[in-house]
């Protein structure tokens, strides 16, 4: 089945979604982060959406359940990279992505999960 | 794709003629599943590119056509939508409409407020589509099916 790699750094998890997602796969994601977060003892989470053209309901949604099942395991989540073009419709849209950390980068991204990264 | 292909859906509306008089291409996609939906969004940014929408209107339109498809398979239990390309003395515009023989839709005005969800979703598909494009129609019919049209200018 098609997946979106989840990569460990000590207590952190890291995606990167380059793909566009269908609605499955970005279900699928959801799960596979709260089942790491649990399994590896994360303590953060930070999701690079910078490739992503496109971020519509559905994906917000999951970005912001990620965050909440995250949040309820103690661990804290990111969102770094988000396209300005993006950040415009989403808010046109009327998504908030509310209760979801973000940055601009992933440096500035893992400053905010503290860890630094020099 | 191919332009020739019929996806026809049983639900009889006047929209998929509303902008005849600018089209100068149609082609269509059939909506049946959530890989439909990625087809989609990767044919209307093809379309938007060709007419060189601005990276912001690309990407609202691509937004709304992904909301709008995936209500048509989630609520409409599947669908088609036809791709056309408009032009209006210089003006060139991107038109898409939405078609399914679904349940239609009851109350319009209730449907189309933020927060509004009979499918568990965030309710912001149908009005936050509407904000997202120039051009919004709808005909929906309670038993028959559901039609909207929207439509992006070029700047």
């Amino acid at each position: 089945m098609e997946r979106i790699p989840i990569l460990r750094m000590g207590d952190l998890l890291l995606v990167t979604i380059q793909v566009d997602m269908h609605d499955r796969l970005a279900m699928t994601l959801q799960d596979d982060l709260t089942e790491r977060i649990v399994s590896d003892g994360a303590k953060g989470v930070l999701i690079d959406i910078s490739a992503l053209d496109l971020v519509d309901s559905f994906i917000g949604r999951m970005i912001s359940n990620t965050a909440a099942m995250a949040r309820v395991l103690d661990a804290k989540t990111v969102v770094v990279g988000m396209q300005p073009a993006v950040a415009i419709t989403l808010v046109e849209l009327g998504l908030t992505l509310h209760g979801v950390k973000t940055a601009l980068n992933v440096e500035k991204g893992m400053a905010l999960l503290g860890k630094n990264l020099n | 794709m191919s332009p020739s292909t019929d996806y026809a859906v049983g639900f009889e509306t006047e929209l998929t003629e509303r902008h005849a008089r600018y089209r100068v291409d149609r082609a269509s996609l059939p909506l049946r599943g959530d890989e439909d939906v990625v087809g989609l969004r990767r044919h209307v940014r093809e379309r938007a590119l060709a007419i060189g929408l601005s990276l912001v209107d690309q990407t609202k339109l691509i937004t709304a056509a992904s909301e709008l498809g995936r209500n048509s398979i989630k609520y409409g239990g599947g669908g088609m939508v036809y791709l056309d390309k408009l032009v209006d003395g210089l003006r060139q515009g991107v038109g898409l409409i939405f078609v399914d023989a679904g349940p239609g839709i009851p109350d319009l005005a209730l449907a189309l407020r933020d927060g509004y969800t009979t499918g568990g979703g965030l309710g912001l598909g149908l009005g936050g589509s509407k904000r997202l494009v120039d051009e919004f129609d709808i005909d929906t019919r309670v038993g028959e099916g559901t039609a909207i049209a929207v439509v992006k200018w070029k700047r």
